[in-house]
């Protein structure tokens, strides 16, 4: 029993921190009508920049949250501007082209991140990587705890600003409608590229937030897009709220599936769930909720 | 009848190549150009003609090549049974997966394809007592001259880029290519979608799978990362395609042939040139050099994935007339 516990707490912690970065994915999911195959890779990126500032700053990895949420901000605009947007215009008989572009841009940043930081395994140890509050007989990992409460409170933020602001509204209006958006006066493309950077911000969030309790090397990128993409599935293709549930679903999933199956198939799960639920479930958790 | 003479002299000189070139190496660059047009013939009808793209070549790749290692190393058969077996066993792979994921559309049965992939790396990662995990399986290579794998990859090639050309101009072509165009209005003529993107998955992944087979017997050494590659078959598979030539029939062969250039020259530096140059000039400089060429390969892909996509959406065969234009108006600018 005390086993199950502990991996319901685990798979509940990691699970919000991957709903950071679903909810990025789905947004983008939502306003463009594409799967943006290099999110792991912003992920990435974000660490790194984290990496770094802690490295030789000494700055505390929840405090580069505000130096690494506006730089990939701002990645996130200029691959929307200078790449993507730009490619509505090409013609061409395919048209998944979007989505590779992202996997080219995907494969750039990881080897330019190759390039300057080698292929070795980085990590940055903090006082409270490895501490542990107990309660009961279960450990809680502060480094967890802190993520999840800094996860949840960005994705409460995030519902509040689309819900309330204008530029939220639009962005809502853009997922639902882009025509119907564009008549009412919105400037899609514009509101195209503030999602873009929104969604990169809330990944890099996710990245700054991960690092003191994970390892980084150029490589991570990839796993972490297919979790992200495994995630939007599992919520239903553009739906915020079922990202979250998507998040919480697949932290359970991996952290059961490590416990009592083998620590080998943690990362198998994640994608037989996701086989699963585009056979029996196709539109994944909003369909069943209509949110 | 230039239809039939261009292909049929390219042939001719693709027959004679090994008898005038006699260097291996560039014999092993011919077989590998040759697989990649198989694969990427394979890529090019299920994802060009008919619109389904695949982003988990490898899946069918590594699947082809698995089997006949497998024979090999478990039953003791020749790993050579692996090339017809090859081919079925990605084509029984093939079906249910396309039974479950033709449901899904676009960018969708892109990312199913791509899982897919990903589980079968897994699966060979993890079932060490069937696939001896990342070790890998060794074949002994049945020859050691180049030049019998180079015929059984030219035939493979030639085979499949002859069964692209027969398709396409048959019913079921237009078929495909209705699909691809607008899926309700093909359903709504009666077209039953499923049945044809069926046929079109199973062929493509029976040439993969074959390729995959190829491969295994010509490498004599296979492993998960090797053949379930996602960078350097999937990606390489879509990239071949696409520089080439999106639902062209010769379109695969170009980009083969262009794709494993520029991974040789990345690889090789510069085929050695590189080498030469920092040993001609003295400067220490070539060396790093040379490293981070090398280095740079998967990187060159990344930046060649974005600039075709944005400037040769279409291929060097499929743009090939604006391209030409183009470069014609460059040169009488320069002149």
């Amino acid at each position: 029993m005390e086993v199950f516990l502990q991996t319901l707490v685990a798979g509940i912690l990691k699970g919000g921190l991957y709903a950071l970065i679903g909810i990025g994915m789905t947004l983008i999911m939502g306003v463009m009508g594409i799967i943006n195959l290099a999110h792991g890779q912003m992920m990435m990126v974000a660490m790194y920049i984290t990496y770094v500032f802690f490295h030789y700053i000494g700055l505390d990895p929840y405090a580069t949250l505000l130096i690494s949420m506006p730089s990939l901000f701002l990645l996130g605009v200029f691959i929307q501007m200078f790449l993507l947007n730009p490619l509505m215009k090409v013609e061409s008989i395919l048209p998944e082209n979007q989505v590779l572009m992202t996997v080219g841009i995907g494969m750039v940043l990881t080897e330019i991140a190759r390039f300057i930081f080698t292929s070795n395994y980085l990590s940055v140890k903090t006082s409270y990587s490895t501490a542990a509050i107990h309660i009961g007989g279960i450990s809680f990992s502060v480094a967890l705890m802190i993520a999840f409460i800094f996860a949840c409170s960005l994705t409460v933020g995030l519902f509040v600003f689309l819900i309330k602001t204008d530029l939220g509204r639009s962005i809502r209006a853009v997922s639902q409608d882009g025509e119907a958006a564009e008549i009412m006066g919105i400037n899609a493309e514009q509101i195209k590229i503030v999602t873009m950077g929104l969604g990169a911000a809330l990944v890099a969030a996710a990245g700054s937030l991960l690092l003191p309790i994970y390892y980084l090397f150029p490589d991570i990128g990839g796993p972490f897009t297919r979790k992200a993409f495994v995630i939007t599935i599992l919520g239903g293709l553009g739906s915020t709220v079922g990202a979250i549930f998507g998040g919480v679903a697949l932290g359970l999933a991996e952290a059961f599936g490590a416990t009592y199956i083998g620590m080998d198939f943690e990362d198998m799960i994640g994608l037989i769930l996701f086989l699963l639920v585009l056979i029996f479930i196709p539109g994944g958790f909003k369909r069943l909720t209509k949110v | 009848m230039k239809r039939v003479y261009v292909p049929l002299a390219l042939l001719i000189v693709l027959i004679l190549f090994p008898l005038v070139v006699t260097d291996a190496y560039y014999q092993h660059l011919m077989i590998l150009v040759l697989l990649w047009v198989a694969i990427g013939s394979g890529w090019n009808l299920i994802s060009g003609y008919t619109g389904q793209v695949l982003f988990g070549a490898a899946a069918f790749f590594g699947v082809g090549a698995y089997t006949a290692a497998l024979l090999l190393s478990k039953l003791d058969v020749s790993a050579w049974w692996g090339l017809p077996l090859g081919g079925l066993v990605a084509v029984l792979i093939a079906f249910p997966f396309g039974w479950i994921c033709f449901r899904l559309r676009g960018p969708y049965f892109a990312l199913a394809t791509l899982a897919l992939n990903e589980i079968f790396r897994h699966i060979a990662t993890i079932w060490e007592s069937l696939t001896e995990g990342m070790v890998g399986i060794l074949v002994m290579q049945t020859f050691i001259s180049k030049i019998p794998y180079y015929y059984i990859a030219l035939a493979l090639a030639a085979g499949s880029v002859i069964m692209i050309d027969v398709v396409t101009r048959s019913r079921l072509g237009y078929y495909f290519v209705s699909i691809r165009e607008d899926q309700d209005a093909a359903e709504s003529m009666g077209i039953n979608t499923v049945y044809y993107k069926m046929i079109s998955l199973c062929l493509s992944a029976c040439v993969i799978g074959l390729a995959g087979a190829l491969y295994t017997n010509y490498m004599g050494f296979i492993d998960p990362k090797v053949v379930f590659s996602l960078h350097d078959i999937s990606i390489m598979a879509i990239l071949v395609g696409i520089v080439g030539g999106v639902s062209t029939v010769y379109g695969p062969a170009m980009g083969a042939f262009i794709m494993v250039a520029i991974q040789e020259v990345f690889r090789s530096g510069g085929f050695g040139l590189l080498v030469k140059l920092g040993k001609a000039t003295g400067w220490p400089v070539m060396a790093t050099v040379t490293k981070y060429v090398s280095e740079a390969h998967v990187l060159s892909f990344g930046l060649l994935v974005i600039f075709v996509i944005l400037y040769l959406p279409n291929g060097v065969v499929g743009d090939w007339s604006t391209l030409r234009k183009t470069l014609l108006f460059w040169k009488r600018e320069t002149a």
